[in-house]
């Protein structure tokens, strides 16, 4: 039970969360084509309110919270906590203000923040219909189920007292239930989709299809941080367990990692390229972030710099890799951030940080929580997608990539004074 | 080929819950949760593979 001071600061730091939503939106619109930009901050606002209807519709009742009813296996000696066994639209949920009523409201933004994360991957060919019915399964299934896992008291959560390995699975703010599930599912879409029209030449060489809006990716990173103080610190006193004392560290941590990613990433471009790269720096910054919520109540400053100049530098080769050498066509850089920047995170967690309690077995702990995202939800964010684009096609037809999202799905531009009408060049 | 992958991954991420069910001792435990996660490795490494090789790209 929290007190009331950290029930108020916890309500506080919950309400700075859809920042995050507004900062991702626009880094994937800035990042992605002119002829998309309205198209993409479309899509965002109406993944959001997927992700939210259908979480109060079935997400919690999947999910729940600590200590309240769920479904149990035995194998062995110890009761697996698979799912959870809550009445659908959070009818069973009382909400005043107890841990779980803010952690249904903390969900709420957070599911919108994980079905974000895929835009940005299909970003410039992704049908608007399909993007809301992939929303929905994410926030219907593949979040609530894995969250679960990880906050609502699962398995991977009791690995501690069930196996002996350290507090069991730890992820304060989300680097694996939102940042990894968001990012495998992005990496899902971005297979299913295949690349844009010209990425790639005949010889598989990739064009640079350089963002549209600058401005808006660094303003959206700035407005990330700010939602990431909210995330970090609010799940930090929900899910971990950490007290009202601990939020200046963790948002010290999390401003750091977010710091030191950025700028490692400036570093790097600057001596690979000649010149800093401002799309990649932002992407380290995300990175840091992403990085930094597994582990910020229990690591040491120094080591959020350590944590977030990894993921800095980690992200520019994996976008590259993802590119050059596995021809996946990401716009946003949703996959290298948000997936292996959270998987970074996660380890980064077994490998440094000092929980109170028994800490022998917590790297395992760990490890187990990256091969059940690997070996489970992808192929189930996958298997679902690949459904679903059976039977509705997720890409949009050539003509309509050409003509561009936003006229093609909206039937007007973002930018409609840039468009030269015709009669425009009537001599006069 | 991508449904080997994915059968992999799976398989991966079973060996690894069964690391943990039946094995007490902690060396040979770590090893096959690493062995599970190796099996991943594999199975994510034909999944990316299989759509390397597929005809679809756009150009």
């Amino acid at each position: 039970m929290l007190s009331e001071t950290s029930t108020a600061l916890c309500f506080a730091l919950i309400l700075l969360v859809p920042l995050a939503g507004a900062g991702l939106a626009l880094i994937n619109t800035g990042l992605g084509r002119s002829r998309s930009a309205a198209h993409s901050m479309m899509t965002s606002l109406i993944v959001i309110a997927i992700a939210a209807v259908v979480y109060f519709g079935c997400g919690f009742s999947w999910q729940g919270f600590v200590g309240r009813p769920a479904h149990f296996v035995t194998i062995g000696h110890a009761g697996w906590n698979w799912i959870a066994a809550e009445p659908f639209f959070m009818r069973g949920l009382a909400l005043d203000g107890t841990p779980a009523s803010l952690a249904a409201l903390l969900q709420l933004f957070s599911v919108g923040l994980a079905a974000l994360i895929p835009l940005g991957a299909g970003a410039d060919r992704w049908r608007l219909g399909a993007i809301c019915a992939s929303a929905a399964l994410l926030a219907g299934l593949t979040y609530p189920l894995f969250a679960h896992w990880v906050w609502g008291g699962g398995w991977l959560a009791q690995l501690g007292t069930s196996y002996g390995l350290g507090r069991g699975f730890v992820d304060v703010g989300g680097s694996s239930t939102i940042q990894v599930v968001g990012g495998l599912t992005a990496l899902s879409i971005a297979w299913i989709l295949g690349p844009r029209l010209g990425k790639y030449s005949a010889r598989g060489m990739p064009a640079a299809i350089p963002a549209h809006n600058i401005v808006f990716v660094i303003f959206g990173c700035v407005l990330g941080l700010v939602g990431w103080l909210g995330l970090n610190s609010a799940g930090a006193l929900l899910f971990a367990g950490a007290g009202v004392e601990r939020v200046v560290l963790i948002a010290v941590n999390t401003i750091l990692a977010a710091a030191s990613g950025g700028l490692t990433a400036a570093i790097v471009t600057r001596l690979r390229f000649g010149k800093p790269d401002a799309s990649l720096t932002v992407n380290g910054w995300m990175g840091g972030l992403v990085a930094s919520s597994a582990g910020c109540a229990f690591v040491k400053p120094a080591v959020a710099v350590i944590v977030g100049s990894v993921a800095g530098g980690l992200i520019i080769f994996a976008i590259e890799w993802l590119e050059f050498k596995l021809k996946v066509d990401d716009p946003g850089g949703a996959i290298s951030v948000h997936a292996v920047g959270g998987i970074w995170g996660i380890l980064a967690v077994g490998l440094f940080a000092q929980i109170p309690g028994e800490n022998a077995g917590q790297l395992l702990a760990q490890i187990v929580g990256v091969a059940a995202l690997v070996g489970f939800v992808l192929p189930m964010t996958y298997g679902l997608n690949w459904l679903l684009n059976h039977f509705h096609q997720q890409r949009v037809a050539v003509d309509g990539e050409r003509q561009g999202m936003d006229l093609h799905e909206l039937g007007a531009e973002a930018y409609p004074e840039f468009v030269i009408h015709s009669e425009e060049f009537i001599p006069r | 080929m991508k449904l080997a992958g994915f059968f992999l991954l799976v398989a991966g991420g079973g060996i690894v819950l069964a690391a943990l069910a039946l094995l007490t001792s902690s060396l040979p435990r770590t090893g096959f949760v690493l062995a599970g996660l190796a099996v991943e490795v594999l199975g994510l490494a034909i999944v990316a593979r299989s759509h390397l090789a597929e005809p679809g790209d756009r150009v």
